[in-house]
């Protein structure tokens, strides 16, 4: 998809929202869904006379981050102040780590076109996260501050991308790393993860890289990788026409596809950094960073060759089940309430993948459990139900009913008893003497009609493989002389 | 009440039994304020109602024998917060602000039972050392009013030199606390950056703020240091070293002290009677028993230049806050946000705050900060290093407080970098961290000299042994403003 | 260090950054003054610094840090009612423009 001629470069910068349970810097609750301003107190507000707190949590699973994206730890921090007004900004400065990011010289590992390759991420930041502004029609905007404070991880990646399609698979593989550490949801629709991106493009074997252009607004990987492949080609147009691209900051029009200005640099930025005196400086030791290692959960790298070498589950399936933290924990879940790993990964790529499709809902927010899952199959494995009636029982699952009750209620019980079955299965041999004899004649189509027939008379509650094997056994003792 | 003659310990003596009650205290001392400060203005509220209430509360209690704070009245420098009254900085930028949360030095002095009577005069956000750039009032010297009383802490150093509350509680970021009280003739205590929680100072130059205390008395200056300090989680900055009782050790004994006496704080812009009355202090200090040297703090001559350069940076974001959205109020018919920014702040903010806003900020752009913020930053290690060269062979240093007495309103308006100059012996203590004190010393032309006190950090007690023991031998608290008594 | 004094236009520059606004008169007293102190300040050029540490805090205290406990502080109405416009429990503003300076 790269413009004939040219080569691109891209660096992504992508801010994380932190899921502790307080803030980065006062102890109100980091809460989503709260009534504006419920969750503030006097540092959130900005209050003359209030200090920073900062929060140990924060820190460490800024460590975790920097762990999971392979990172060098700085061991010796102090927070800076980055100083610009803004309403959302109630202190007219946000504390971050300018000068001494938490991580540095991290790499992650894409996969793209069968090719692996690492991608670099420069650093790695905690800071704090910005209020909400809201804008009326009314000539005013609305400031809501519960999200001021919330910690952040800012991952700062290297120039190393060079393609809209690598962009996307870097940050696919990006928020894997970082999901799987629980310190994030990391989710674009909720703005717990968030994309800017810088591009370039500079004709094949030049030595120095082109004009830089800033995109923002990015509101899913798929807008960022239509954004970027937007540019590339306007940048191109501009430079085989003989133009000149202007350093600037763009937006992506999501009903347009393309990028639209919104402002040309003409100066940098003036922030006036400095080393924050209201806290600190904090002493990272190898103790703290094993303790906090021992916290970080398995990693999605991890889990999949405990699938494949473990529980004997295919490559392919170990990739689409370590895809999101929640399906690889409902997967091990229900494999250790005693569900067969091989027929959960099965249900949970096939009817679970579909049922959430069609629901357009996360796993963790639908009334499907791991318990009733695994119930389910143990159900299908011992025989009680069969794969076809279990779709009805999925689908009671689905609502939150608990499928052993469900079986019971409505009757779903396999018939499975000799006793039972062989008197109908004599019953149905007495009527069809032709099937039999075009069974001892070779023509295996018989038995497929005769199953029919005892399915019929059992309204599809028999177990197809008693009903297979009484069937046989009928059949044998009555060979034609 | 008296409070020229009586010291806490007294009133305290007074409250046990019950010759006088919490209540009448604070009463006559809020009658004695409505009464004198017309003279002073060294008051911009009071606080009565709150004040009754909880004099009320502690005579009901019953007056804690074993807490010598217990029922008395005290005064608070306006950048310190107070709930439910009004708290402005002497900024007409908070002229309307209320705030909803305590400082912790206001919470502890209330739990050991003082009564906070009113807010104190002060320059504006404590930039000034005369109290001149006050939004609000000029405060007069205690002994001249034609003087000023020095500041940033000017409103407090005079309540307490004139006999309008036995203590008062002010802030020091560059000798806002020594200062004024050298001016006034009373004893002014800085403590080690660290050891008194900032929660809910209105901060000026977060890394060289802190809160300190204004008595007439050495030992009651110790009782007040001592219940206010110590590790607060509200200040991840502050100290988490143990407060000893400071007035438990004050027997006039200074045997053995070493005492250094630094060349540099000599020098020539210091007025030769300040030297003079300063000199004399020292060779009583020696009479008493410590050991004087002459030493060298060769980097102090830069300590007003690196002071001003990291204050103001570190105020120029300090005071961006105040933007007119969240608190206080919003100039009227505001065309923009923008609009609201800039009218709120270039009518909220004086003359002498805007400069060193925009002093802080230049420091602090792109282009200038390796050659001035960080540069200042490196000159305050050579300060600390000046110091702990020192502190190696010595238990103290003592030096003027202040270059000269109280002088004329006015007298350096156009002149900034004048007044800045008389910051000059004040500054070094800020900028290494330490404790340091003005104990008076004598008189030129009839106004107060303070001799300056410094130890090493967390050292408060050598500093409060060495006061006691001069205050003992020159009884220069019987001389009082006003009264030729 | 800049041996030269501050320019006006530095000044007024400054005062945008700090969002103050100037009036010609203020422009010229706060360049006039600033350049005096700027003769106070530019004597630490005198000063070698060559591989000396800068002091940004003087506080002794290391790695000082709260336990990540929510605690809800219940101040929002207090808050509000401080705030000099709001509506509903939003904090109302100018209209934020385009261009804002976000971070």
């Amino acid at each position: 998809m790269a413009v004939p001629n040219f080569e691109t470069t891209i660096g992504l910068e992508v801010h994380v929202e932190l899921k502790t349970n307080s803030k980065a810097m006062s102890p109100s609750p980091v809460q989503y869904g709260s009534k504006p301003n419920a969750n503030t107190n006097v540092i959130d507000w900005g209050y003359p006379g209030v200090l920073p707190q900062a929060n140990k949590g924060a820190i460490e699973y800024g460590m975790m981050a920097s762990l999971a994206l392979n990172a060098d730890i700085t061991r010796d921090l102090h927070w800076d102040r980055k100083n610009y007004f803004y309403p959302d900004n109630p202190k007219a400065y946000q504390i971050t780590q300018q000068q001494q990011p938490i991580g540095r010289h991290g790499w992650l590992e894409i996969e793209f076109e069968g090719q692996k390759k690492r991608v670099g991420i420069t650093e790695l930041h905690v800071e704090e996260d910005a209020g909400k502004n809201t804008h009326g029609t009314d000539g005013y905007s609305y400031v809501d501050l519960n999200r001021q404070g919330t910690p952040l991880i800012e991952i700062v990646g290297a120039p190393d991308i060079s393609s809209p399609d690598e962009a996307y698979a870097y940050l696919e593989a990006l928020r894997q790393a970082i999901q799987f550490t629980g310190i994030s949801d990391v989710k674009m629709e909720e703005g717990s993860m968030r994309v800017d991106a810088n591009i370039s493009i500079r004709p094949v074997g030049s030595s120095e890289y082109g004009t830089k252009v800033e995109l923002k607004n990015l509101n899913s990987f798929n807008y960022v990788r239509k954004a970027l492949a937007f540019e590339e080609n306007r940048h191109a147009k501009i430079y085989m026409s003989g133009g000149t691209i202007k350093q600037q900051t763009r937006r992506f029009d999501e009903a347009t596809g393309e990028t639209v200005l919104m402002r040309v640099k003409e100066t940098a930025d003036d922030y006036r950094y400095f080393p924050e005196p209201d806290l600190t400086p904090i002493h990272v030791t190898d103790d703290w960073i094993d303790e906090v290692k021992a916290k970080l959960p398995e990693t999605a790298k991890a889990r999949k060759a405990r699938y494949v070498d473990e529980l004997g589950l295919e490559v392919y399936d170990s990739e689409v089940l370590t895809q999101t933290l929640a399906m690889a924990n409902f997967f091990d879940e229900t494999v250790s309430f005693g569900a067969d790993p091989k027929r959960t990964a099965n249900y949970l790529m096939g009817d679970v993948n579909a049922f959430l499709n069609e629901q357009q809902a996360d796993l963790e927010e639908t009334p499907l459990t791991p318990a009733h899952l695994a119930d389910m199959i143990k159900l299908i494995d011992d025989g009680t139900i069969s794969t076809k009636m279990a779709k009805k029982v999925f689908k009671a699952i689905t609502k939150g009913d608990d499928p052993v009750e469900f079986v019971e209620k409505n009757g779903l019980k396999q018939l499975s008893d000799p006793a039972v079955l062989t008197p109908m299965i004599d019953e149905v041999l007495d009527n069809n003497e032709q099937s039999i004899i075009d069974f001892h004649n070779g023509k295996d189509r018989a038995v497929g009609f005769l199953v029919g027939q005892i399915m019929k008379q059992t309204k599809g509650s028999a177990n197809p493989a008693v009903v297979n094997k009484l069937l046989m056994a009928g059949l044998q003792a009555r060979k034609p002389e | 009440m008296d409070f020229l003659h009586t010291d806490i310990e007294k009133l305290h003596e007074q409250l046990v039994n019950k010759e006088i009650t919490s209540v009448d205290l604070v009463k006559e001392t809020l009658a004695n304020i409505e009464q004198t400060d017309a003279k002073y203005d060294a008051f911009l509220a009071t606080m009565s109602e709150k004040a009754l209430a909880e004099a009320a509360a502690i005579d009901e209690a019953g007056i804690d024998p074993d807490n010598v704070l217990s029922g008395i009245p005290y005064g608070i420098k306006d950048n310190l917060i107070t709930k439910d009254v009004t708290t402005t900085a002497a900024s007409k930028i908070l002229q309307d602000f209320k705030p909803i949360y305590d400082a912790t030095v206001v919470s502890r002095l209330r739990e050991q039972g003082a009564v906070g009577v009113g807010k104190l005069n002060m320059d504006e956000f404590a930039m000034g050392s005369t109290t001149e750039t006050s939004y609000y009032k000029q405060t007069k010297n205690a002994w001249d009013q034609t003087k000023v009383p020095g500041g940033s802490s000017g409103g407090s150093a005079v309540s307490v030199a004139a006999g309008q509350v036995p203590f008062a509680l002010g802030t020091d970021t560059g000798g806002s606390i020594r200062q004024p009280a050298a001016f006034n003739g009373i004893v002014g205590m800085k403590p080690t950056y660290g050891r008194v929680s900032r929660w809910g100072v209105i901060a000026f130059a977060s890394s060289l703020d802190q809160v300190g205390v204004f008595t007439r008395r050495v030992k009651d200056n110790a009782t007040v240091l001592a219940a206010m300090a110590g590790h607060d989680d509200n200040d991840q900055t502050s100290s988490d070293q143990a407060v000893p009782d400071f007035a438990a050790h004050l027997d006039g004994d200074i045997a053995g002290l070493k005492i250094a006496v630094p060349t540099e704080y000599f020098a020539a812009g210091v007025d030769e009677g300040v030297k003079a009355t300063v000199r004399a202090g020292i060779d009583k200090l020696r009479e008493l028993g410590a050991t004087v040297d002459e030493v060298s703090l060769p980097h102090t001559k830069y300590g007003v230049a690196a002071y001003y350069i990291l204050a103001s940076a570190e105020a120029s974001s300090n005071l961006q806050r105040f933007d007119g959205i969240r608190y206080s109020t919003r100039p009227e018919n505001v065309k923009s946000l923008e609009d609201l920014y800039v009218q709120t702040r270039t009518q909220g903010f004086g003359d002498e705050v805007k400069r060193r806003i925009m002093l802080g900020t230049y420091s602090l752009s792109a282009g200038s900060y390796d050659a001035f913020f960080k540069k200042a930053a490196q000159v305050r290690t050579l300060m600390n290093d000046d110091f702990q060269k020192v502190f190696a062979d010595y238990d103290l240093i003592a030096a003027p407080t202040a270059p000269n007495v109280a002088y004329d309103f006015g007298a350096n308006q156009d002149d900034p970098e004048v007044t800045y100059m008389n910051d000059v012996l004040t500054i070094p203590v800020n900028m290494a961290g330490l404790p340091g004190m003005s104990v008076p010393a004598g008189f030129v032309d009839g106004l107060p000299v303070g001799m300056q006190l410094i130890a090493n950090r967390y050292q408060e007690e050598t500093i409060y042994r060495a006061a006691y023991a001069y205050e003992q031998a020159t009884r220069l608290f019987e001389k009082v403003p006003g009264g030729k008594d | 260090m800049a041996n030269e004094q501050i320019t006006r236009e530095e000044v007024e520059h400054v005062a945008s950054l700090a969002k103050l606004a100037l009036t010609d008169a203020e422009a010229d007293m706060f360049t006039d003054h600033l350049g005096k102190i700027f003769d106070i300040v530019t004597t630490l050029a005198e000063v070698d610094t060559e591989n000396v540490k800068p002091t940004y805090s003087v506080t002794e205290m290391q790695t000082v840090l709260r336990d990540d406990v929510a605690v809800n502080a219940q101040q929002s109405e207090a808050l509000l009612n401080n705030a000099p416009e709001h509506q509903g429990t939003l904090i109302k503003v100018p209209a934020i423009l385009n261009g804002g300076a976000e971070g």
